[in-house]
């Protein structure tokens, strides 16, 4: 049973990471009805910007506020530069632009700042937070962030003018524009906003995982994977099914024989296959209803 | 009376296509003028083309100033609501977030919370679904909502295309008799595009008929319902 | 006010340069059959190789643009499929001594099955979710093949080597320009069943199945069993593909069916062009030879400058490769119809 708690506190732990994650995909795909691959590797040249401030001399929380603007910028720039152009284009076009973007920045990340593992500072101590062993204080902190950060996600979607018109945008922009909104412009605070939220999950989940190029991929997937079982319309489904993939995949790893360090990642993703079979729009996505 | 919105040698095209040639338009205040035609006969895509919704070639001017050629979210902040085909209901939100959605362009919130009130007090059956998802509504009440985030934007000139499509009958008289009320106290002019010309000719003061990208005849409502032959031949009684 | 009716007249027959399209269809092919036919005579053995291995992507490819260009299901997991044919021609050759002449039906046959099998579960997905499970299926398969289950049939980490084959009835060409002969006449059949599949009436209900899958339903399509068979058959188009990989390789080994495959096929579909049969052939030159032309360009940031052409790619002609060309003819018969005016 104490192994249970264990490993139970333990995927909460990893779960936080891909709660942040899972927040930052389901965010982007309110904002243009995609889901966007380069997110991780976004998320990845944000730390390293991140670090390289740091390098440079500027106190940790300067440079945490200075990433979080530039990672806004960025991703305006990027949807208002590098997708405008396909504005016309058929999805899967799109998705090709997604993948040339993931590309760009792994192997500029690499060259910039090439591939020995760097260390990335935490703002919440090295210890434990309660007991020895259970959880540590970074774990805590990077948890209590994702939180904060959902909360802000709601208020902002549920409760500002802008943030219905973002929803607005995403979910029909023909009749957007004919309500006056500024779809284009919608869509690219839409692409700045989950810039600068993975920005935020790659500065949390660097200390854990340690910087380096390569360090999203795997956590993008898992982010994903949370973000689809909760449901892609619920932001805070989001977040719960990126601690529930973190649960699943520490029980698994640790409870069926069969599955090695390697397997772990695919039962993971075969659970939550599984559970779309059940419930094909996630646990507690909105089913869209339409009329034929 | 002025003109309100004058459309001169208008031309519209998709792609390569041309599917208007050369339409001279003119709405005055104040009224309600209809858009009539054939299936086909281009009169979704005269009213796309005056929202700057496809590409066009000639002059169009709301109030005097150049609307031709600006995009679709500037045109309508001058005040011109467009409630398309098909409603383009934002099917995920709720109604109350549609007409919300609606006055998007618009401060003042006392003023939009009340402009909300209004609406439901037009249509009622929309207050009691008022935090239903949108896309679950019946045809009818989808239309009504349409007209009511047209409503939300306060424009001067309303265009609707084909309200009537898919309402059974006693739907569709309550819908043209609320219009009718809309552009008596509400003063919104309207263009209204519709298959079913007897309804419209009922409820227009102007008429435009429309045959393949070409205008064929205008004048008077009255004038148009009672030209026999033009009846026989594009209105089919 | 009455118009006068307009004049009906039938339009000119579409032409470019005066010959009409079955002419320009016969020339295009007859150049084809000779450069295809001269090809193994004038290129050095690895640049055969190259062309050989293009040409299996393009197969590859095929199968997926089945799948995802003319039935809507979006996949990013066909690197599995192509890996189950390759191991099951690997298998095949090394463990149990079959020639290689079956590896191939074998292969069709069993990823027919997988992709079947995978389809039926797969038809309550729609688009994201569809995309996330094949992702998953691509994710796992290297795993599976790594793992000590299986370890004593798929060589674990290790892989399997094969022999590559000879030349059958003593004829004169090296292994290299056999299996690129063999690989051209296994692509013919199979470019060909494409097309007809595609212009009959399963490919037309397939296709109504991408655009309006209730309508398609309402008339009286089985859209589940359609759905689930063109699974299984763009497993059977990339599992061929696989095995023909794993002869002009003559090697197998978990870590060469990644995601990445995966990535790189779903780009060479979109890059010749969604839907189009013939587009996949300009996808499989892009995947095999884009990536070396990056890494020429720039050893470090071979990414970047691949990320970049890509971009340009898509920009310059977002509907692929074959988009682009439909676009072109048009233009070109637009011009012959104005001035025979």
């Amino acid at each position: 049973m104490e192994l249970f708690l264990h490993q139970v506190l333990a995927g909460l732990a990893t779960g936080g990471i891909y709660a942040c994650m899972a927040l930052a995909v389901v965010m982007i795909y309110q904002a243009i009805d995609h889901l966007n691959f380069a997110q991780g590797e976004m998320a990845m040249f944000s730390t390293f910007i991140a670090w390289q401030l740091i390098q440079w001399g500027l106190p940790y929380w300067l440079a945490f506020g200075a990433t979080i603007v530039i990672s806004f910028a960025a991703g305006v720039a990027i949807e208002r530069v590098v997708l405008k152009p396909l504005h016309n284009a058929p999805v899967l076009s799109h998705v090709v632009a997604f993948i040339a973007l993931l590309a760009i920045l792994n192997s500029g990340a690499g060259f910039i700042w090439d591939y020995t593992i760097k260390s990335f500072p935490t703002p919440f101590g090295n210890g434990p937070l309660f007991a020895e062993g259970l959880m540590s204080r970074h774990d805590g902190g990077m948890i209590a962030v994702t939180l904060l950060m959902l909360a802000f996600l709601y208020l902002f979607f549920r409760h500002t003018r802008i943030g219905l018109a973002m929803r607005a945008a995403a979910a029909n922009p023909e009749s957007a524009r004919l309500a006056g909104i500024r779809v284009g412009w919608m869509t690219a605070l839409g692409w700045g906003m989950a810039a600068a939220i993975g920005s935020v999950a790659g500065m949390l989940i660097a200390p854990v995982v340690f910087l380096e190029p390569n360090m999203m991929l795997s956590i993008l997937l898992y982010g994903f994977a949370g973000a689809v079982v909760g449901g892609l319309t619920s932001p805070g489904g989001a977040v719960l099914g990126g601690f529930l993939v973190g649960i699943v995949e520490n029980l698994a790893g640790t409870y069926i024989p069969v599955v090695g360090r390697e397997m772990k990642l695919s039962i993971a993703l075969f659970i939550i296959v599984a559970v779309l079979c059940v419930k094909p729009s996630g646990l507690f996505g909105r089913p869209i209803v339409t009329r034929v | 009376m002025s003109k309100l919105l004058e459309a001169r040698a208008l031309c519209a095209f998709y792609g390569a296509t041309q599917v208007l040639f050369g339409l001279d338009l003119s709405i005055e205040e104040g009224g309600i003028t209809t858009l009539l035609g054939a299936n086909g006969a281009g009169k979704t895509t005269t009213l796309r083309a005056l929202c700057g919704m496809v590409r066009t070639t000639g002059d169009i001017r709301f109030d005097g100033k150049t609307i031709s050629g600006r995009a679709t979210e500037d045109i309508v902040r001058l005040g011109i609501a467009h409630v398309p085909q098909g409603r383009g209901t934002f099917s995920r939100q709720t109604v109350e977030e549609n007409l919300e959605i609606g006055a998007m362009t618009r401060s003042g919130r006392a003023a939009i919370a009340a402009d909300i009130e209004r609406v439901y007090g037009y249509f009622p059956r929309l207050r009691e679904r008022r935090r239903q998802q949108a896309g679950t509504l019946s045809g009818g009440e989808q239309q009504m909502l349409a007209v009511g985030r047209a409503m939300m934007l306060r424009p001067r000139l309303m265009l609707l295309d084909e309200p009537s499509f898919g309402l059974a009958p006693l739907i569709v008289e309550e819908l043209f008799g609320i219009l009718r009320t809309l552009n008596l106290t509400e003063k919104v002019s309207m263009l209204v595009v519709e298959q079913n010309a007897a309804l419209a000719l009922d409820v227009a003061d102007e008429a435009y008929l429309i045959e393949t990208g070409e205008l064929v005849s205008c004048g008077p409502a009255q004038q148009l319902r009672d030209d026999e032959n033009i009846r026989r031949a594009y209105l089919g009684y | 006010m009455l118009r006068r009716t307009i004049e009906t007249r039938e339009p000119p027959a579409a032409t470019v340069a005066g010959m009409a399209a079955p002419a320009w269809r016969v020339i295009v092919f007859v150049l084809g059959i000779v450069v295809l036919a001269t090809i193994p005579f004038v290129l050095k053995s690895f640049f055969l190789f190259q062309i050989t291995l293009a040409l299996i992507y393009a197969i590859a490819i095929l199968g997926l643009n089945l799948l995802t260009g003319f039935n809507g299901q979006f996949s990013l997991g066909h690197s599995a499929f192509y890996a189950i044919g390759a191991y099951t021609a690997a298998i095949m050759m090394d463990g149990f001594d079959i020639s290689y002449i079956w590896t191939l039906p074998a292969a069709a046959i069993v990823c027919f099955v997988f992709g079947f099998l995978f389809g039926l579960p797969a038809l309550r997905l729609e688009n994201i979710y569809l995309a996330l499970a094949t992702f998953a299926l691509a994710i796992a398969i290297p795993q599976v093949l790594k793992s000590s289950l299986v370890e004593h049939w798929t060589g674990g980490v290790q892989g399997i080597s094969i022999i590559k084959p000879d030349a059958p009835f003593g004829l004169p060409l090296n292994s290299d320009q056999w299996l690129y002969v063999y690989t051209v006449l296994v692509a013919m059949v199979m470019y060909v069943c494409a097309h007809n599949l595609v212009k009959s009436r399963t490919g037309r209900a397939l296709i109504a199945i991408r655009d309006h899958p209730i309508a398609a339903s309402a008339m009286g399509i089985n859209v589940s069993l359609y759905k689930s068979l063109t699974f299984g058959v763009s497993a059977l188009y990339t599992g061929v593909a696989g095995a023909l990989g794993a002869l002009a390789i003559s090697f197998v080994a978990p870590d060469s069916f990644t995601f990445q495959l995966a990535v790189a096929l779903f780009v060479g579909l979109v890059v010749g062009g969604v839907a189009s049969i013939s587009g996949t052939l300009f996808g499989g030159l892009f995947v095999l030879f884009v990536p070396n032309i990056a890494e020429h360009f720039s050893k470090g940031l071979a990414g970047a400058v691949y990320g970049v052409i890509l971009l340009l790619v898509i920009y310059l002609m977002p509907t692929g490769a074959a988009g682009l060309v439909r676009l072109i003819v048009t233009r070109l018969v637009q011009q012959g119809r104005d001035s025979g005016r």
